[in-house]
């Protein structure tokens, strides 16, 4: 039966090298002209001064300019700061929540997962009209009624550099934890059990089970969301710009924003682009990094 | 498992289990208070907001603040419609050609494969900052597009993301499947359409949900290339509304809840797919 089949197998793989293109000639196109091409021309834009009719070629002056300039040196370090406070603490709580769901039944797993998810679902910019308000500066806002119990006065939250950039890492800490607990969970629900069985036998505590089982066994989840999360964190300026401009004294301006600034703003289109390519190159270097220092030894 | 359920005492479990339920509602209560004050907010009157005072329990529920918002703009149920418009269409066109694309990848031969999908996964890493500015460019100068559908849509076609979802999914469907087609006589299309499709519908589901949502929620590209409000879509009109009307606090709320919404039913009506879509890419990512 198989011998009989064979030859015209065979035939049929080379007659099938045409329907193979054909079925991946759209999303070529799509990604030829929308993204193969914009990269291509960014690398070109960033080495001009752009003007509609007729750009100069400026040399390297457009990179030169960035890392003179004191505001892109600001900005990387309030991205970086951004990014310290919100990615590990993000990874923590949704490993302590999703711990935490564990032992629950499927139904309650479930209900908590969806809760958890439900910010993930709302807009960003409904996300922000509503902080905006939490965050009112006024002494009936929300959050100023919370911290007035604890007999701390009102505080301009988004409006004075020392609370700005607290606040919208605040607001991350509460809106964007459900992806990571739902993929931690599925992670801890994937360790075989016989792991623990073997452990159990051995007297092992609750603690050591989470220290020589869990841990190391979550150790490619915990690579993965930190991976994408540092990565996510580096792009990020939609909460920024919607509910400080960057301001105030551009205490929130993070690098995402400047390059949205410097392109859709003042219009200076080369410099935009020769800003958003040493982005990439940041975020490559630092993914790059991640996986050195703990891919080496992540088992499957 | 982790959690010692043999515990001696039935009542210690339980007492466990109690703690944690309670230490995991507070965590949700924190989550999900942004969205309850948004909705509860949205009821009040539309009044100026430095007479009031915010409360946390509806003391009376009226729409007239959604009345407000959409007096505000007689476009406004226009964003709506093209955001749906917009959604929809990157949603169709998403799932069709990634799940082509994926099923290419996944189980068809021809030269160049490996090579063309290592550049689309390549392609998922630079960040969209250096993308922005030159597709900008392309759309708004080079084909002249700005305030059109097609330029709302055509640079959301098929994401790569959406393709490299559909062939981690299709590469487990088992080859003598597709062979036994074969003998049959249909050709690769048909195969497709009659034995792929169907074996790849969760999958599929879960990639329209998720481009419907990313889609729906997206703010920026469209704040981009309109520059009219009758071709604006939801988010940005819900921008442009707050900018307007800085003060006025609960038709705000209404707006938010209005962009919102949808998505909320939607969530809820196919929860299954939102959390399982998380992982499927997750994974093996």
């Amino acid at each position: 039966m198989i011998q009989s089949v064979r030859p015209m197998k065979k035939r049929k793989i080379k007659g099938d090298g045409a329907w193979g293109y054909a079925f991946i000639a759209v999303a070529l196109v799509v990604f030829a002209v929308f993204t193969a091409y914009p990269v291509a021309s960014a690398f070109i834009i960033s080495f001009q001064e752009y003007k509609p009719l007729g750009s100069t070629f400026i040399g390297f002056d457009n990179y030169t300019n960035t890392f003179s300039d004191a505001l892109f040196w600001k900005s990387v370090v309030n991205t970086i700061v951004y990014t310290v406070l919100t990615v590990p603490v993000a990874l923590f709580l949704s490993f302590a929540v999703a711990i935490l769901i564990l032992p629950l039944k499927k139904w309650l797993q479930t209900t908590f997962k969806a809760v958890y998810y439900l910010p993930a679902v709302a807009s960003g910019v409904a996300l922000s009209v509503v902080w905006l308000w939490i965050f009112d500066p006024m002494s009936s806002g929300i959050f100023n009624k919370l911290i007035g119990f604890f007999g701390i006065s009102n505080q301009n939250w988004l409006g004075s550099s020392a609370t700005a950039m607290f606040s919208l890492v605040f607001m991350s800490w509460l809106s964007s934890h459900g992806t990571s607990i739902i993929i931690y969970l599925a992670a801890l629900l994937g360790i075989d059990g016989s792991y623990y069985e073997a452990a159990e036998l051995d007297g092992a505590s609750f603690l050591q089970k989470m220290w020589y089982i869990v841990i190391p066994c979550l150790k490619p989840t915990t690579l993965f969301l930190l991976v994408t999360g540092v990565i996510g964190s580096f792009q990020v300026f939609q909460n920024a710009y919607l509910m400080t401009g960057g301001g105030p004294d551009n205490a929130t301006t993070m690098v995402g924003l400047l390059i949205f600034n410097n392109a859709f703003k003042y219009f200076e289109f080369g410099k935009a682009a020769a800003q958003s390519l040493i982005l990439a190159v940041i975020i490559a270097g630092i993914a790059m990094v991640q996986f050195k220092f703990l891919g080496n030894d992540v088992e499957y | 498992m982790l959690f010692n359920n043999h515990l001696v005492n039935i009542k210690m479990k339980y007492v466990r289990n109690t703690i944690i339920i309670i230490l995991l509602s507070l965590f949700a209560l924190a989550t999900i208070f942004p969205i309850y004050f948004m909705l509860i907010s949205s009821f009040g009157d539309p009044v100026e907001a430095g007479a009031m005072s915010y409360s946390l329990i509806p003391t009376k529920i009226s729409l007239d603040s959604y009345k407000f918002f959409f007096d505000y703009s007689i476009y406004s149920f226009r964003w709506l419609t093209n955001s749906l418009i917009v959604a929809t269409s990157i949603m169709i066109s998403n799932v069709f050609f990634a799940s082509l694309a994926g099923y290419a990848f996944s189980k068809i031969q021809f030269k160049g494969k490996t090579f063309l999908f290592g550049l689309l996964l390549c392609a998922m890493m630079i960040p969209y900052q250096v993308t922005q500015v030159p597709l900008y460019i392309l759309i708004v100068n080079v084909f002249n597009m700005q305030n059109t559908y097609s330029a709302l849509i055509l640079p959301g076609l098929v994401t790569v993301y959406n393709i490299f979802l559909a062939k981690q999914f299709m590469t487990t469907i088992p080859k003598e499947i597709i062979e036994s087609a074969k003998i049959e006589g249909c050709n690769q299309f048909q195969i497709y359409i009659r034995m792929i499709l169907p074996l790849s519908k969760t999958v599929m589901a879960v990639m329209a949900i998720l481009t419907f949502m990313d889609s729906w929620n997206t703010f920026f590209w469209p704040f981009l290339v309109t520059n009219t409000m009758d071709m604006q879509t939801i988010q940005v009109g819900l921008k442009n509304f707050r900018f307007a009307n800085t003060t006025y606090f609960a038709p705000m709320m209404a707006g938010a809840t209005i962009s919102a919404l949808p998505m909320f039913i939607l969530f809820f009506s196919l929860q299954r797919y939102f959390l399982e879509g998380v992982t499927v890419g997750a994974v093996k990512g």
